[in-house]
């Protein structure tokens, strides 16, 4: 019960950094929204190609921002080895990790649903007809991102050259999560929407693998 | 030193015998002709690094563990050698696809898993470079490195779900596959061939990593 209630309060620090000055958030959402003008600019799709290339961009984008997003994550708490404090004051390290990817998740969510409606009306594709699914699929996909992500983001926090570190070691590990999601959302934005329960049952797989990988190792990352 | 040597040689003359048997003892296959006979250097190579990368998710798990430098220097030699390996399979299938299937590459699912494991090792190794302290370097890195291999099952699987051309499995696959009896002891012969010079490779690199490791104490000492 003490990984719930601390996994809260550290979540509620989480939150309250972020709302004072919403700087990731902004930054993210303008990150995305010149990444998907960007992509419409380079292929100048066709209305049934933007269809089937769309949602893949979508995740895409999805991917590089997040991969930005999740660089401060650690190596916020280094300018005043805040890290260490948050270290003795919990019983299990996995609290940090569990407070950190939630709000990452939480952000990610947030950014997506700012999003969706600006990438419906420039890239003409409906998506009310099964939204449900889609923000099904948006949270295990985003879930699954931030667990990998917070993960890595607390390696590459140590370690030389990080900016450019943490994309190239998330992305590599997060394929199976652009692969899935990309075609899951294509199915279900098509003409014919077609709900691809296998990829959603993989996702959550994802995200189950890596969240009990995370809860085994996760310790060993934050070692003095 | 005599028996490093003595495995050197053993592991160069059996891999001479192996190219020997792929070239004059093995029959033409039908319908590919003679460049089918890569397939026995490709689908040992293919093999060997498997099994380095195996050597190396084990070695990861335990130095995360035991906390010996020793597991994490074998686990940098076989990843090492299991990456040379990867890109011989990735230089070695091209040559044999353009002939047969008319194009270099095709996005199919072990072609790009394969390539997305190469990708993987490429970052575990890029992130030891970046990392000064030896300890945090190994530990940091193992962690990654034990990530990185529960991701290339995920890694198949998603991209299972699409077309897939790649000649299904002909060694424990389905009823109906198979290889005539010569080209299998072939195959089996070069597998075994390039365990044994990939084990050789990887000693070498070892008692490299031991060497290097002897110098930094030594000079730390000197400084110090």
């Amino acid at each position: 019960m003490a990984l719930f209630s601390n996994t809260a309060t550290l979540l509620g620090k989480e939150l309250r950094t972020e709302f004072r000055s919403r700087e990731l958030l902004t930054t993210t959402v303008v990150f995305i929204l010149v990444v998907l003008i960007l992509f419409s600019f380079a292929i100048n799709p066709t209305s049934e190609e933007s269809r089937e290339y769309g949602p893949g961009l979508l995740w895409l984008a999805i991917l590089f921002a997040a991969s930005l997003m999740l660089q401060p994550c650690f190596l916020r708490e280094q300018g005043n080895d805040t890290l260490s404090s948050l270290r003795l004051a919990v019983d299990d390290p996995f609290a940090i990790f569990l407070a950190k990817l939630i709000a990452n998740t939480l952000f990610l969510l947030l950014t997506e649903l700012l999003m969706l409606p600006l990438f419906a009306a420039f890239y003409n594709i409906p998506i009310l007809p099964k939204l449900h699914y889609l923000l099904l699929v948006l949270f295990l996909g985003s879930f699954g991102i931030s667990v990998v992500g917070t993960a890595l983001s607390a390696i590459s926090a140590q370690a030389r050259m990080r900016e450019l570190l943490l994309p190239l070691l998330l992305l590599p590990l997060l394929t199976p999560v652009l692969v899935v999601s990309a075609t899951v959302s294509v199915s279900l934005l098509d003409r014919e929407p077609v709900i691809q329960w296998k990829g959603i049952a993989f996702l959550a797989v994802f995200d189950l693998v890596f969240l009990t990988a995370l809860w085994i190792f996760g310790e060993y990352l934050l070692e003095e | 030193m005599l028996k490093r040597m003595l495995l050197g040689a053993v592991a160069i003359l059996l891999v001479i015998a192996a190219t020997y048997g792929s070239f004059y003892v093995a029959p033409t296959e039908r319908t590919m002709g003679l460049i089918q006979r890569i397939f026995y250097f490709h689908v040992a190579s293919a093999w060997a690094a498997m099994d380095a990368f195996a050597v190396c998710f084990v070695c990861n798990l335990l130095y995360v563990w035991k906390r010996n430098a020793k597991f994490d220097w074998l686990a940098v030699s076989s990843a090492e050698v299991g990456l040379v390996l990867t890109t011989v399979v990735l230089i070695t299938g091209p040559i044999w696809a353009h002939p047969v299937w008319g194009i270099w590459w095709t996005w199919d699912a072990r072609l790009t898993s394969t390539f997305v494991l190469w990708l993987l090792y490429v970052s575990y190794l890029l992130l030891r470079t970046l990392i000064e302290e030896p300890d945090r370097k190994a530990l940091l890195s193992s962690l990654f490195g034990i990530f990185a291999f529960l991701d290339v099952p995920l890694v198949f699987g998603a991209i299972r779900w699409w077309r897939t051309q790649h000649p299904s499995p002909v060694i424990m696959g389905g009823p109906g596959s198979g290889l005539e009896p010569t080209m299998k002891k072939v195959l089996f012969f070069f597998v075994f061939a390039m365990h044994v010079f990939a084990l050789f490779l990887i000693v070498e690199r070892y008692v490299l990593e031991k060497l290097k490791n002897d110098v930094d104490v030594l000079q730390r000492e000197a400084e110090a």
